[in-house]
C-alpha cells in the first residue's frame, strides 16, 4: 500500500505540474525516478515536520499540491499546530501520507504508534481523514486526491496487505462501501475502517458459520463521515459494531455513535465499540500480535459481536 | 558561559518625520476601535512596515492577488495593526475599517486572516510559521522562474520557535536568494526582556551559521532601512536576514521597552487621548 502510494505520486506527478512530493527522512532512493524526472518537485528535507508542513502549505498558497510522507505518528502530533493552522485554517490541498498508521509499527514501541491519529485528525475543520483497506483502493483513493479542495490525511497500513477492495464497487471520497450484504434487516452491521474491513470480512465468516446474517460496510472515509450508509445499515438491525485500530477516543467508533445517537434518538440499534483502549500499547512483537492483544483479531471480533449478542438476548 | 551582550543600541535614529507620527496615530485609532491591542509590539513595526509598502514591495492594491507581486508575510501577527495601517494607507481596505478592529463582524482580528482582509498573504498569529510558508513560496517562484521576492516579518520573541530555524535550515539548503527574513528585534518579548527570557544573541552570528547573509539595521531609521532594502539580495548563493534594532512601543515615550505594553485591554478615551498626545 505505501509503495502504491507513492507510486502514484510520481503517477500523478506525471499528469500534473502542480503535484509535488516532501518527505523527511525517509528511505535513501525512495521515489528516485520522480527526482531524476522532476528534481524541481521533489523535496527530502529532513527531520523537521514543521517546516515541512509550513513549507508545503506556502507551495500550496502559490497553487500546489504537495504530497506530505513521513511516519504516521509525526506528520500528526509532531506538529499538530501546523497542521491545524497552516493547511486548516488556509484550508489548502496538501495531503498528509502517514506511514504506518494504528499498529503497524509495532516492534518499534509507543513513540511509533499511531494510535491516535484518526482521532486528532478528524477534530480539525477542513480535514479530510482517509484509511483505505488496500493498495488496489489505494490507487483509487490517489486518483480522486488531485481535484479534492481541502487538506487530505491518507493512513497507511503495513503493506502486503490482502487485496478485499473490488473495482465494480467503485470509489468516491466520503462514499462508504457495502462490502458484504445481509440477506435481512434483522443483521449484524460490523462497520469498519483501514485494514479492520478485512479482519471483519473474516469475522463475518465466521459469524455466519455460527448461521448469523452479517453485512460488512467499508468507511475508507472517516471524515467526511458518510452519515447515510452508517444511518441506513443501522435501522431496524440486530446490531451495529464499530470496528477501528486505533483509539475509540474520539476516533471512527466515536463519529459513527455522533450520528446514531444523534439521528436515530430513541431507536438506536444495539452498539458495540471495538478499537483500542485508552492507553499507549506496552507490548512489541507484530502487528498481528498486537491485534490479538487488542482484541482485534477476526475470531476476537466475531466472539465479542456473539458476546454482545447474548448479553443484548439477557437485558432483553 | 555567560551570554554574550546584544550590540549596543546607540544607534543614531533619527527623531520621527511626520509620516511615521502619522501612521502611528493610525495605529492609536485602530486601537481605540478595538479598545484593545498590542500596542508595542505594532509600534515597534512602523517604520519597518512603512519603507516595505512605500518603497519596497511591488503590489496592486486594486487587485490583491495580483501574480507579480512581492509576497510579504507578517509572521509576527500579533504586530497587525502595523499593517493594517499600510493596507488603509494604500487602498487595499478603507480607513474606517480600522475603527472596526477586533469587532465582532470586522474583518480585522487581533491576528490577520489572508481570506477576510486584501492585501495578506497568510493567516499568521501562531508564531514560527510564517518563514517555512515563505520557503514554499521562494521555491515556488523559483520552479516558475519568477522574479517575486518573499519576505517574512519575525519578531524576536517569535524566533524562539524551534520551527523557525528548521525552516532556516531549510532556506540555507536551498539558497533561497529570493527569500528574505526580517526581524523586528525590539528585545522586549511579552514575559520581559529578551535578554532574560530567552536571550537570542549572538543573533547575527546565528544567521549567518545557518547560511543566509545577514545585516543589521536601524529599524526606527527610514532611510537606513531604504538602502537596505534596496541591496536585496544581500548575497547571490544565499537567502538574506535583516535584523531590524527596534525599540518596544517606538514613539509611545511611556509606552517605551515596557513590557507592559506588549498588550493592552480596555483601552478607554483616557488612554487613547495620552497616546495621541504623545505624539504630539
Amino acid at each position: 500500500m505505501r509503495q502504491t502510494c507513492l507510486n502514484m505520486v510520481y503517477d500523478l506527478g506525471k499528469r500534473d505540474k502542480r503535484v509535488l512530493f516532501i518527505g523527511s527522512d525517509l528511505s535513501p532512493g525512495l521515489l528516485a525516478d520522480m527526482k531524476k524526472e522532476m528534481p524541481e518537485r521533489w523535496y527530502m528535507e529532513g527531520i523537521t515536520e514543521a517546516n515541512v508542513i509550513g513549507m508545503a502549505a506556502g507551495f500550496a498558497m502559490e497553487g500546489y499540491i504537495p504530497y506530505v510522507n513521513t511516519i504516521a505518528t509525526f506528520i500528526t502530533r509532531r506538529c499538530y499546530e501546523q497542521v491545524a493552522v497552516d493547511l486548516c485554517l488556509h484550508d489548502l490541498p496538501v495531503r498528509l501520507i502517514g506511514n504506518g498508521g494504528g499498529l503497524v509499527y509495532a516492534p518499534l514501541g509507543p513513540t511509533h504508534l499511531a494510535i491516535e491519529d484518526i482521532a486528532i485528525m478528524r477534530a480539525l475543520p477542513n480535514m479530510t481523514v482517509t484509511a483505505v483497506c488496500d493498495a488496489k483502493e489505494m490507487v483509487r483513493l490517489m486518483n480522486c486526491t488531485l481535484d479534492w479542495p481541502n487538506p487530505i490525511y491518507i493512513r497507511l497500513a503495513k503493506g502486503g496487505d490482502p487485496i478485499v477492495s473490488r473495482d465494480e464497487n467503485g470509489f468516491a471520497i466520503g462514499k462508504a462501501i457495502p462490502m458484504r450484504r445481509a440477506r435481512s434487516r434483522r443483521a449484524i452491521v460490523l462497520m469498519a475502517t483501514g485494514v479492520m474491513t478485512t479482519n471483519c470480512l473474516a469475522a463475518a465468516d465466521l459469524l455466519a458459520k455460527d448461521g448469523h446474517d452479517v453485512s460488512v460496510v467499508h468507511f475508507h472515509t472517516i471524515k467526511p463521515l458518510d452519515e447515510e450508509a452508517v444511518l441506513e445499515f443501522s435501522r431496524d438491525v440486530e446490531l451495529v459494531a464499530t470496528v477501528e485500530e486505533g483509539t475509540m477516543i474520539g476516533g471512527f467508533g466515536s463519529a459513527v455513535t455522533d450520528v446514531l445517537v444523534e439521528k436515530l434518538g430513541s431507536s438506536l440499534p444495539a452498539l458495540v465499540r471495538i478499537g483500542l483502549p485508552d492507553a499507549f500499547p506496552h507490548k512489541y512483537g507484530l502487528q498481528e500480535e498486537l491485534f490479538e492483544v487488542y482484541g482485534l483479531a477476526p475470531a476476537q471480533i466475531a466472539a465479542r459481536v456473539s458476546k454482545s449478542l447474548k448479553v443484548k438476548d439477557k437485558v432483553a | 558561559m555567560a551570554a554574550q551582550a546584544a550590540p549596543a543600541l546607540n544607534l543614531a535614529t533619527p527623531p520621527l518625520d511626520e509620516r511615521s507620527k502619522h501612521l502611528r496615530r493610525l495605529v492609536v485609532r485602530t486601537l481605540h476601535g478595538g479598545e484593545r491591542g498590542h500596542v508595542g509590539s505594532s509600534m515597534s513595526l512602523v517604520e519597518i512596515m512603512r519603507v516595505l509598502y512605500d518603497d519596497v514591495l511591488r503590489y496592486r492594491a486594486s487587485e490583491p492577488k495580483w501574480p507579480g507581486r512581492d509576497r510579504m508575510i507578517l509572521s509576527k501577527g500579533h504586530g497587525c495593526i502595523a499593517q493594517y495601517v499600510m493596507l488603509a494607507e494604500k487602498g487595499f481596505i478603507p480607513y474606517e475599517t480600522l475603527d472596526t478592529f477586533c469587532r465582532r463582524d470586522s474583518i480585522l482580528g487581533g491576528h490577520p486572516e489572508a481570506a477576510k482582509i486584501p492585501g495578506v498573504e497568510a493567516s499568521t498569529g501562531a508564531l514560527g510559521h510564517g518563514l517555512s510558508y515563505g520557503v514554499g513560496m521562494a521555491l515556488a517562484a523559483r520552479i516558475e522562474k519568477r522574479d517575486t521576492r518573499v519576505i517574512v516579518v519575525m519578531g524576536d520573541g517569535e524566533i524562539n520557535e524551534g520551527s523557525v530555524w528548521e525552516a532556516a535550515l531549510c532556506a540555507g539548503k536551498h539558497k533561497l536568494t529570493n527569500l528574505t527574513a526580517v526581524i523586528d528585534y525590539n528585545k522586549v518579548q511579552s514575559a520581559g526582556p529578551t535578554r532574560e527570557i530567552q536571550d537570542l544573541e549572538p543573533l547575527l552570528d546565528k544567521w549567518r551559521a545557518f547560511n543566509f547573509a545577514a545585516v543589521e539595521v536601524d529599524g526606527h531609521d527610514v532611510e537606513a532601512l531604504r538602502r537596505v532594502f534596496d541591496r536585496l539580495p544581500l548575497a547571490t548563493d544565499r537567502p538574506s536576514a535583516i535584523i531590524c534594532h527596534t525599540v518596544k512601543g517606538k514613539g509611545i515615550a511611556f509606552a517605551e521597552n515596557d513590557a507592559n505594553w506588549h498588550h493592552k485591554s480596555k483601552i478607554a478615551n483616557d488612554v487613547v487621548a495620552k497616546l495621541y498626545a504623545a505624539l504630539e
